[in-house]
């Protein structure tokens, strides 16, 4: 006996819908085997796991605190990815908009006006934008691959805000700590409901990806970013350039990483910090295929997976659980959501194991 | 009736839960950086916690957090901790610190304590350890033992903290020997063994024959024992890792400070400070002086008690800048204020900070 | 000299796991997939073999416990993408994810105990060259392993029938599956060799680079090795280039602060970034050399039609 796949027709709309529940079922199974293997109460860790940070308000706010760099950035990799672009290097983009629009209240401290905050998003966007122009420059021009420069500028990104705020923006007040000022508070990103710290960053990430959702599914650009990836020769014979859409793929991303970048800093930290995002942007690609590269799909991975940070804490606290075991946890939801998605485009059998003539024919 | 029947189950869960919440026991609660078992700075607070639970028994109930990145994170880690009924928060890194006291405010009833930072409020105590006091003395031991008369230095990252430390191992160095010379490299990391390593390596068949770390793997260590010269501990007694090669350890001992906090809660005599500890209230200890001649290892242990007796300050004048500018005249002793913030070097350090 | 030699040596010893888990990840390459998992295959070698060596009190079945643990976690790997045609990058990542937890959790008791090292075997003879022999001759196994590895793929590739095949699967899947050959299990082989490499790569790390276990102790190096292949454009001997040129750079900058240049150190940390993008971007000017070696097929998930 073996498995084998079969190419359905075409896509499976129920198994669509179905596959995300069909994995977070596997998962359940498997998690529970793995808790009690631990000694602990299956029942009662997957409740921590996935519902108790739903029933607090609290905890609902964090939830999209800590999901929505992760969709802003995951809806922006995804258009680079659909046109097969393969911008790995959004932790750098996010490092560098966090730089840039920084410079705002570090610098100029003494400039204090309401258009600040608008400038420093714009500008943190920029930032972004620019780091991501970089890949896409030495692709479209020297044709080295993207893979190896937007790794690479991450850590000089990262080595980067490290010397800065070490050396020349080190907070004046603060006793030489790396760290900058603080930000003043026409720099800081609102709350948005009195009730949480949800800052104006999942605004902008919802608004990320209704307009990305409407740019794929409606318009020339969004059929341009699917031919670049699908049929690029196709492409070509239809007259759109390919080094015009890596670097519309590339600054789009590098803009809403840069965005993500800024709103974290301006939102959740409010100063500069050595360490800018605990690896935000390298969550996001998971986030990203998670969603099936679908804007909306997005925003749903986004928040399992934040979901997941946050149990995964509270089952430190409440069960003991290391933090390993979160980790080898998510690994296995993962792996389970990847894997249910094979159902939406192939049927799995069951067959025999062929004669040993055939075998032989092979 | 199958999901009634979860529902139950759900809600008999919640129930224990908050249960255990209710329990009259003092709840203190840990926020760490990194890993419980990373070998170092957190294992080193995790040890104390448990120091804790020992001493205190059933008066208290400890919980823990780890590998909490600074940041945004850090800020729901602490207020999970203080909405879910902890009595005392300890937040163990030193960029928890701005989350504690943007969450300290809005719960004034829990009180908050966060180490090697500089801020304080009604409910946060900031709390430190002279690391440094220990420096001097293996300064010390490095001139005495060293033929070539230069260490190496293998450093984390330019923050006063390891900043006092270089000076004061120098000037402990100096004290024994005026000629004495320090290499410094930074590995921008505080734990990474590869990279300790490899500087470890660099700085030997640079010529130095004594080596000292201010990151927290044992690499640096082993990698002495392998190439036959002396290093001394950090943060850990090291002795596994170079039985014949460690000649002391400075060993971050948080448990006595925890210890003493917590029952100041339990007694209701808790109040906000800013607490500096050294050598002479068991925050930090020395690793027994090995593998070194009698005479060094009394002058080491002479040097101890001086510092704990506060005799012997390691930031004594006459000290000079490393740009030749004069800091401290004969008899001052450094104010804490500027140790705090201390961002240049004294005169012999061969290295640049970055300004 | 002297300097020069011990210098050499630790460039040696830093360069060597990039490069077995470079060369292993190029044969996966080769063959048309792209496992982005490197890290955690490599983070779960190094402490298997770390636990291995431990229990048996013998580095060398540690070595092979830690290749074993490698390969393992790339059948799963293998399973999810070849199998259930799973997105190759998203499956990579997460095995990165699963590899650190799991490593962390198996690693819980070892951490701190100081392990046994790998001894140098010196080869008779060639070790008694002047200067050659120190540097290439007094190393311990899996250095020599690293170079058989270059050597043998080197030669597999471009010199036997099954190293044509594998390279008409990745260069073109559909053509090799209508040749009639069984393009899954060829990629399962190389999956798995890729894996076993890693795993590898990572026991080098546990047993001889600093003999212990610490958490996370590959610190990024399996997204290095990543890089170097695209670095290498594909090519074996290029992938010692590579790895070389990243050690010398990052153990050169050590020395640059040892003698006190008085640069900042975050600038000698981004050089050895910065230094391999400048080079590949000079490689990658003669792109027609690029476009022959990479392989087309790379990461576009296979079904053969029955």
């Amino acid at each position: 006996m073996r498995l084998e796949l079969q190419k359905r027709p075409e896509r499976s709309a129920l198994y669509a819908l179905l596959s995300p529940f069909i994995a977070i079922a596997l998962t359940v199974a498997f998690g529970a085997v793995l808790f009690a293997f631990l000694g602990k109460d299956p029942v009662e860790a997957l409740y921590v796991y996935f519902i108790s940070p739903l029933t607090s308000t609290w905890s609902l706010h964090e939830l999209a605190v800590k999901a929505a760099p992760l969709i802003l950035i995951g809806v922006g990799l995804s258009v680079c990815y659909l046109s097969s672009n393969w911008n790995i290097g959004a932790e750098g983009q996010l490092v560098m908009g966090a730089i840039v629009g920084s410079t705002l209240p570090i610098v100029f401290p003494d400039f204090q006006s309401p258009v600040v905050l608008p400038l420093m998003m714009i500008m943190g966007m920029a930032g972004g934008a620019a780091y991501g122009a970089i890949p896409a420059f030495l692709k479209t021009r020297f044709g080295t691959n993207e893979i190896l420069t937007s790794l690479m500028l991450v850590y000089v990104a990262q080595l980067f805000v490290d010397w800065l705020v070490r050396g020349p923006w080190r907070n004046p007040e603060g006793f030489n700590f790396p760290e900058s000022r603080t930000f003043h508070d026409y720099a800081i990103l609102p709350e948005v409901l009195a009730s949480g710290r949800t800052h104006y960053g999942a605004v902008f990430a919802l608004v990320a990806v209704v307009a990305l959702a409407i740019l794929l599914s409606r318009t020339l650009k969004g059929f341009e970013i699917r031919i670049a990836g699908q049929a690029p020769r196709a492409g070509r014979f239809g007259g759109f350039s390919a080094s015009r859409m890596t670097f519309f793929a590339f600054l789009l991303s590098g803009a809403l990483a840069g965005l993500a970048g800024i709103s974290e800093v301006s939102g959740a930290v409010q100063q500069l910090r050595p360490v800018v995002s605990p690896g935000y942007g390298f969550t996001a690609i998971i986030v990203a295929f998670l969603g099936r590269l679908n804007p909306i799909g997005v925003l749903f991975a986004g928040l399992l997976l934040g979901l997941s940070y946050l149990g995964g804490e509270e089952a430190q606290i409440v069960l003991g659980l290391s933090d390993k075991i979160t980790r080898v946890f998510q690994g296995m939801l993962l792996f389970f959501v990847l894997a249910c998605d094979t159902l939406i485009l192939y049927r799995i059998r069951l067959v025999r194991t062929r004669g040993a003539v055939a075998v032989a024919g092979e | 009736m199958k999901s009634r029947i979860m529902g139950l189950a759900l809600a008999a869960v919640f129930a224990s839960v908050s249960g255990a919440q209710a329990a009259d026991k003092l709840k203190a609660c840990f926020v760490y950086v990194g890993s419980k078992t990373d070998g170092g700075w957190t294992q080193a607070h995790d040890i104390g916690r448990l120091e804790v639970e020992q001493a205190l028994g059933d008066k208290v109930e400890t919980q823990y957090v780890e590998n909490i990145p600074e940041g945004a994170d850090a800020e729901r880690a602490i207020e999970r901790f203080a909405r879910s009924g902890c009595g005392i928060v300890f937040t163990t890194s030193f960029g928890f610190m701005d989350p504690t006291i943007k969450i300290a405010k809005k719960y004034p009833d829990v009180k908050f304590e966060h180490a090697t930072g500089y801020k304080t409020a009604e409910n946060v105590t900031s709390y430190n350890s002279r690391f440094y006091e220990g420096r001097y003395i293996i300064g010390q031991i490095a001139a005495k033992m060293s033929k070539t008369g230069v260490a190496g230095y293998i450093a984390s990252f330019p923050i006063p903290e390891v900043v006092q430390g270089i000076n004061a191992f120098l000037l402990g160095a100096q004290s024994v020997n005026p000629d004495f010379k320090l290499k410094v490299v930074w590995v921008n990391s505080w734990f990474d063994a590869g990279k300790e390593a490899d500087a470890a390596k660099a700085l030997i068949d640079q010529g130095v024959d004594i080596l000292t770390q201010h990151t927290d793997s044992t690499a640096p260590m082993q990698l002495a024992a392998e190439r036959g010269i002396h290093a001394f501990g950090q943060a850990s007694d090291m002795i596994a890792a170079g039985p014949n090669t460690q000649l002391t350890a400075i060993v971050d001992t948080w448990g006595a400070y925890y210890i003493k906090r917590i029952e100041a809660v339990l007694d209701g005599t808790w109040q906000t400070q800013s607490s500096w500890d050294g050598l002479k209230d068991g925050i930090l200890t020395m690793a027994a002086y090995t593998n070194m001649p009698d005479d060094v290892k009394a002058m080491a242990e002479a040097t101890e008690a001086k510092i704990k007796s506060g005799e012997l300050h390691p930031f004594a004048g006459p000290i000079t800048k490393q740009d030749g500018t004069e800091w401290l005249k004969a008899g001052e002793v450094a104010d804490d204020g500027t140790l705090l913030g201390m961002n240049f070097y004294v005169q012999g350090v061969d290295d640049k900070l970055p300004q | 000299m002297d300097l020069a030699v011990a210098i050499i040596v630790t460039v040696v010893t830093a360069a060597t796991p990039l490069l077995i888990a470079a060369i292993g990840e190029l044969v996966v390459e080769r063959s048309g997939v792209l496992n982005l998992g490197v890290e955690g295959m490599m983070v779960i070698g190094a402490v298997v073999a770390f636990a291995t060596a431990q229990t048996t009190g013998d580095p060398y079945i540690g070595i092979l416990g830690g290749i074993a643990a490698g390969a393992f976690l790339s059948l799963l790997f293998a399973v999810l993408t070849l199998t259930l045609v799973t997105n190759q990058v998203a499956t990579g990542l997460a095995l990165t994810l699963l590899g650190l937890g799991m490593s962390g959790a198996i690693g819980e008791g070892y951490v701190g105990i100081p392990g046994i090292k790998l001894q140098a075997i010196e080869i008779p003879l060639l070790s008694d060259i002047p200067f050659f022999g120190d540097i290439l001759f007094k190393q311990d196994i899996i250095v020599y392993l690293s170079f058989a590895l270059v050597a043998g793929v080197t030669w597999f590739l471009f010199r036997t029938r099954a190293g044509l095949t594998l390279r008409s699967v990745g260069d073109s899947q559909n053509s090799a599956h209508t040749l009639g050959i069984g393009v899954i299990r060829i990629r399962y082989l190389a999956v798995l060799f890729g894996g076993a490499c890693a795993g590898l790569a990572g026991a080098q790390l546990s047993l001889a680079y600093t003999p212990q276990w610490v958490e996370n102790m590959t610190a990024g190096r399996g997204w290095i090795a990543l890089a170097l292949v695209v670095f290498a454009s594909w090519r074996p001997l290029r992938v010692i280039v590579g790895a070389y040129l990243f050690g010398a750079v990052t153990i050169g900058q050590l020395h640059a602060q040892a003698l006190g240049f008085g640069i900042p150190s975050q600038f000698l940390s981004a050089l050895p970034y910065l230094a391999t993008m400048i080079v590949l971007v000079i490689i990658s000017r003669d792109r027609r050399l690029t476009l022959v070696n990479t392989p087309a097929s790379l990461g576009q998930p296979f079904v053969p039609d029955r």
